[in-house]
């Protein structure tokens, strides 16, 4: 590991310099096992958040205070530590531009982690191409949280957004909401949907990534405003955390 | 045991609503199952054996514990594919699928 970054107070960034990598889809995940001096090992999945382009493989872990591994990934792991991973995996839950848009990302939570890899993705591949060929590949990313200091890369987020004008970045907070704040303020429902979707006639390409009970009723409540359930991909988190 | 009437009225161990929870997309058997196949299969198509829809394996649902994996078809809820590990073997059973659909590696 060549560096932590601390997103959230329960969420943090390892950067990781892995030599041979072979170049990941924005998507993947990857399988991390922890072997204790007794031979117990523990074996956890997390998404790489991370560009393809990025010349560090990045993971961002959720801290949650029963796990066998992540209080270990987030509190204990120190710049110069090595770590044992296996991937990168899965070939499902992946996009890249050659795939197309227009993109609807929808987030609970940590669930951002892969659809951040996307962005970034996004972001590198036609950012040299210039503002058309961004427009060309327009993308939309509806991302629920609690509280706004639990948002995970907030400020890089209104950063793409200021930068770019076919990427449009909704929040919407369930618990706390900042003073003065204008965006949506309640879980993620119907109308939200409709709102912010891309019109199925559009044929979006739709990644839903959170907590098991988010993401299915995003994803029954998208196919319900008539998207194509093909279209729409999902990777439940499990109950990891409720936005 | 938390008196939720769907799953008493219809019989399920109380164990169901726990597994309710803890379903997973086809995505989270990629790990395992790239022990065994060479290409990534959560990418190809498979059709159920219970009730012949057919879908990418990563849009199957998976219930993972520690002896293995279970995947599940999200139309009829038969189990497609199965895969336990042993201390020493894996074992894989894909009596629940009628074919897979795969591409291969290029």
């Amino acid at each position: 590991m060549v560096e932590v970054i601390t997103e959230t107070p329960r969420v943090r960034t390892l950067i990781l310099d892995v030599p041979g990598w072979p170049p990941h889809r924005a998507g993947q995940h990857v399988d991390v096992r922890l072997t204790a001096e007794d031979g117990y090992q523990a074996q956890r999945s997390y998404s790489v958040a991370s560009a393809p382009e990025d010349a560090h493989l990045a993971l961002t872990v959720e801290r949650l205070d029963d796990g066998e591994v992540s209080p270990y990934l987030t509190d204990e792991l120190r710049v110069g530590d090595m770590l044992e991973l296996r991937g990168p995996i899965g070939g499902y839950f992946v996009w890249d531009v050659a795939l197309g848009g227009p993109l609807l990302l929808v987030a609970g939570g940590s669930g951002i982690v892969p659809l951040m890899a996307m962005l970034r993705h996004r972001a590198a591949a036609l950012g040299k191409a210039g503002p058309e060929a961004r427009h060309a590949v327009p993308a939309r990313l509806l991302y629920s949280s609690r509280r706004w200091n639990e948002v995970i890369y907030r400020d890089e987020l209104s950063r793409m957004a200021e930068d770019d004008p076919a990427l449009q970045v909704n929040h919407t907070l369930t618990r706390e909401l900042p003073e003065g704040w204008t965006g949506f303020r309640r879980r993620i429902d119907r109308m939200m949907l409709a709102e912010v979707a891309w019109p199925p006639a559009e044929r979006p390409r739709v990644f839903v990534c959170g907590p098991t009970p988010l993401v299915e009723s995003v994803a029954a409540t998208l196919v319900q405003l008539g998207h194509d359930p093909a279209g729409v991909k999902t990777e439940r988190f499990g109950p990891t955390g409720t936005p | 045991m938390d008196g939720n009437p769907r799953t008493s009225d219809e019989g399920f161990a109380d164990g169901e609503s726990v597994a309710d929870a803890l379903r997973l997309d086809g995505n989270a058997a990629a790990g395992i199952l790239s022990e065994i196949f060479a290409v990534d299969l959560t990418a190809a198509e498979a059709l159920c054996a219970g009730c012949g829809a057919s879908r990418a394996v990563g849009a199957l649902l998976v219930y993972a514990h520690g002896m293995g994996t279970v995947v599940r078809c999200p139309s009829c809820s038969a189990v497609v594919l199965r895969v336990g590990r042993t201390p020493t073997q894996l074992w894989l059973d894909v009596t629940g699928a009628r074919h897979l659909v795969i591409a291969p590696r290029n």
